[in-house]
């Protein structure tokens, strides 16, 4: 492949840092205006999330036309690969996106209890999804393997969370939106986490021609069913 | 783009230009080949013009008389069945050998190695030894020694010698050792021209290299071996230097009915009339007239072989 | 070798239930070294190609290649100075033995050429020449097995009228269709092929293609290729040479989307040669 199509690769690679700092940026305010309880700052997320929309469709493009010249090996695991991060990244702009509408909400009624958990899964999520990218550009695919239990960590506290909330509402009625929201939080911060650890395998894949999904996940343990899905608006 | 786009016209392309080089060499060329288109209407008109008399069936066909001299009475029909008849055989000798040679050579030899390049120098050599010196050859090698040696096997106590002495046979082997070359070189370049491809097609296929040979170069070679039997007769046909020893006769009672028999030729005939002539004017017509069918029979023989050619070459074109 | 992973396949047909690892090996070469008089051509070479699959040689000019292929039907016999050490075997024969009939390894081991070579013949007589040879004379057998050769490689439509029209009256295309068919009407085990493609348009080469992916069914073939599209198209496996040394061998799958030799790597991604 010529240098025009080295240049192509790089233009890729450039697109891709750009939507993971932002999107990165987004779960980050998003999070900031929930604690700090700032509405404008949750308004400029939602905004924002257009700029993540229109790069993954730039990437998608790109990544379309570079396919068209038939690459392989390396290349075309790179490509493919970029692909993949574009829509991942893109769904963790519209989980930052969740956030800021729920904290919108959320701050119409006074704040419940101050938050801890809630900060805590997202300072673990941005970390993986810190790592997952650290790895993709120093080329260290076994730190991109290190991040992919973490999950599980995430996991277990979105369900912790939402056992407590669960039970909370039970006992007073009057906190249900409240509780109802900071539960769709939750799970959206547990799906950012899903992200990191997809964008970590697609690395380990980039990196070393294996494919690791699926397969370390041991099997579900038999408790509470995972919630229904948020509505999305 | 980063830079600014050129216009691409310049202007309008302006009228061909006169290269008085081009033209010149045009003119050239153009002239030489005008001379010698007019140096052949020269010769072969001076021939018609001053052959044309006396010109008659009989004149061509006749039987010659001991007086040949005189154009009222003078024929050359056994002249040319002398001269067919040595050119046809030649050709039969020489086409085998010299096809088979160039085969040798192009197919079978190494190309570096000691033998081959013995053979190619005589090749060479040989095409560059002077008519006459065949004409000793013949004597000494075909009648003496050949010739002498079969009249020593077959016939030890006739006294008179049989093969041993010029004949049909010995001039015809003599023209096919002078034409030898001309048949291996041009049978060496048509074999050339057979892309290599082909041979490894058929090698490829299991087929020994002999069956490569027979089946696929020789049937695409056959026109250019055609033109080197062509180059061959043409050189052949108006030699006398190399029959003068080996068997043309000044004077034959009947045509010659073995191989064995000395023959008339027409080209030692235009020897004969123009030296031994008594009378040279009056005999002039009669040397025109024979030149002239020295002429026409070479070219008859020409266009048999390039008939041949061309039914080759279009049989190759269309077909297997 | 690794086998492919069942998310990866990089041809459409794989047949259920077989694995390309498990064929057995057909062609072994040991140790295969070959000079040009004093100048290297192949170094120490050792693999083996595997029955009824497509093996591909693909790598940058002059690594060798072209000239291992014509090792596996003695074409380099041809060669003046060729000097080879090392073993071919041919289903256990070694066919650089004394005894070895190089003719009849030639029928059982075909060969397709880069330029398109037909006979100056008719197309029938193209196919017929080395039926012929083998003293098929019959003219109802071999009628019978012209049409089944052209069927074969995908000429007969094209061509059933005109059998005895030259063979030269062809496109490109058909004519190296014709060269198969004519490969393959002596029936050989093995058939090579020398860039068999790189002369025609991508549409006539994409019928070549299919047709060598037709072919696989009864034929072991061997295919040197420049354009590495095609060998991922076709191949099953595929062997990357440089500089007359064998630098990787893998399945398909595995040398154009994860190599194990940086230079393949880089070979396959156009960043040398």
């Amino acid at each position: 492949m010529s240098v025009h199509f080295d240049q192509h690769l790089d233009e890729l690679k450039q697109r891709l840092l750009t939507m993971a700092s932002k999107a990165a940026t987004a779960v980050d305010r998003a999070l900031r205006a929930l604690v700090e309880r700032e509405d404008d700052l949750a308004r400029q997320v939602i905004a924002a999330d257009t700029e993540l929309d229109d790069l993954e469709v730039a990437i998608d493009e790109l990544g379309i036309q570079l396919l068209s010249q038939a690459p392989l090996a390396g290349d075309l695991r790179l490509i493919t690969v970029a692909m993949k991060f574009g829509q991942n990244l893109e769904r963790v702009g519209d989980e930052a996106t969740t956030i800021a509408r729920r904290a919108i909400e959320l701050g119409q009624e006074p704040q419940l209890k101050p938050y801890v958990d809630i900060p805590r899964m997202a300072r673990l999520a941005l970390d993986m999804l810190h790592e997952a990218l650290e790895a993709f550009i120093r080329h260290e695919p076994a730190r991109a393997l290190a991040v992919i239990p973490r999950d599980k960590e995430v996991d277990a506290l979105n369900k912790q969370l939402h056992r407590e909330l669960a039970s909370y509402m039970i006992e007073r009625p009057d906190t249900i939106t409240r509780c109802l929201n900071l539960m769709v939080i939750s799970k959206a911060l547990e799906r950012v986490a899903d992200h990191a650890k997809n964008l970590a395998e697609e690395v380990v894949y980039l990196y070393e021609g294996r494919d690791v999904r699926h397969k370390l996940k041991p099997a579900p343990p038999p408790d509470l069913a995972e919630p229904a899905p948020p509505s999305g608006t | 783009m980063n830079r600014p786009p050129q216009p691409i016209a310049r202007g309008p392309f302006g009228v061909g230009r006169f290269e008085p080089v081009s033209f010149f060499c045009t003119g050239l060329t153009g002239a030489a080949t005008f001379l010698i288109l007019a140096l052949l209407a020269v010769i072969l008109g001076n021939l018609f013009w001053h052959g044309g008399a006396g010109f008659s069936p009989r004149f061509i066909f006749g039987s010659a008389e001991r007086d040949m001299f005189d154009p009222a009475r003078a024929g050359v029909g056994p002249m040319v069945f002398g001269t067919a008849a040595r050119v046809i055989l030649m050709t039969l000798f020489v086409l085998p050998v010299g096809v088979a040679t160039a085969i040798y050579l192009t197919e079978y030899a190494r190309s570096g190695a000691p033998f081959t390049r013995v053979i190619r120098s005589a090749v060479n050599n040989l095409a560059g030894v002077p008519s006459i010196v065949f004409g000793l050859f013949g004597l000494g090698f075909f009648i003496s020694a050949v010739g002498g040696s079969l009249d020593g096997l077959l016939s030890p106590d006739n006294p008179k010698p049989v093969w041993g002495k010029p004949a049909l046979i010995w001039a015809s082997l003599t023209l096919a050792v002078m034409t030898l070359p001309v048949v291996i070189v041009a049978t060496e370049e048509s074999l050339r021209a057979i892309p290599p491809g082909l041979r490894e097609a058929s090698l490829a296929l299991g087929a020994t290299k002999l069956q490569t040979i027979l089946r696929v170069v020789l049937p695409q070679a056959l026109p250019g071996i055609l033109t080197g039997g062509i180059l061959a007769v043409s050189r052949a046909a108006g030699e006398v230097a190399p029959i003068l020893f080996t068997g043309a006769a000044y004077y034959m009672a009947s045509l010659p009915r073995a191989l064995t028999d000395q023959f008339m030729d027409l080209a030692y005939h235009v020897f004969v009339l123009s030296t031994q002539a008594p009378d040279i004017e009056k005999s002039r017509p009669i040397l025109y007239g024979t030149v002239v069918v020295l002429l026409l029979l070479t070219f008859a023989l020409n266009v048999v072989a390039i008939l041949i050619r061309t039914r080759v070459r279009r049989r190759l074109r269309q077909l297997g | 070798m690794a086998v492919s992973s069942p998310n990866l396949k990089v041809r459409a047909e794989v047949p259920a239930g077989a694995s390309v690892a498990e064929a057995p090996e057909l062609i072994t070469i040991e140790r295969l070294s070959l000079w040009y008089g004093t100048a290297p051509a192949l170094r120490d070479i050792s693999f083996g190609i595997r029955e009824r699959l497509v093996t591909a040689f693909i790598g940058p000019s002059g690594c060798g290649k072209s000239t291992l292929l014509r090792c596996l039907n003695r074409m380099n016999d041809l060669i003046d100075g060729v000097r080879l050490t090392g073993q071919v075997r041919i289903a256990g024969q070694d066919i650089y033995a004394p005894a070895v009939d190089v003719i009849e390894l030639r029928r059982r081991v075909g060969m397709v050429f880069q330029r398109s070579n037909p006979f100056p013949k008719s197309i029938y007589d193209n196919i017929a020449y080395a039926l012929r040879l083998q003293g098929i004379r019959r003219k109802a057998e071999l009628d019978e097995i012209v049409e089944k050769s052209l069927r074969a490689a995908a000429l007969w439509d094209e061509v059933k009228d005109r059998l005895h029209a030259s063979a030269l009256g062809l496109s490109g295309g058909q004519q190296q269709r014709l060269c198969i068919a004519r490969a393959i009407a002596v029936q050989p085990d093995i058939l090579l092929m020398d860039e068999p493609a790189s002369a025609l348009d991508p549409i006539a080469t994409a019928r070549i293609e299919d047709l060598i992916l037709d072919l696989k069914r009864d034929f072991t073939i061997v295919i040197v290729t420049h354009n590495m599209q095609q060998a991922a198209r076709i191949s099953d496996y595929t062997a990357f040479f440089y500089l007359g040394e064998l630098i990787e061998y893998d399945t398909t799958t595995r040398i154009f989307t994860n190599p194990a030799r940086k230079q393949t790597e880089d070979y396959v991604t156009g960043r040398f040669g």
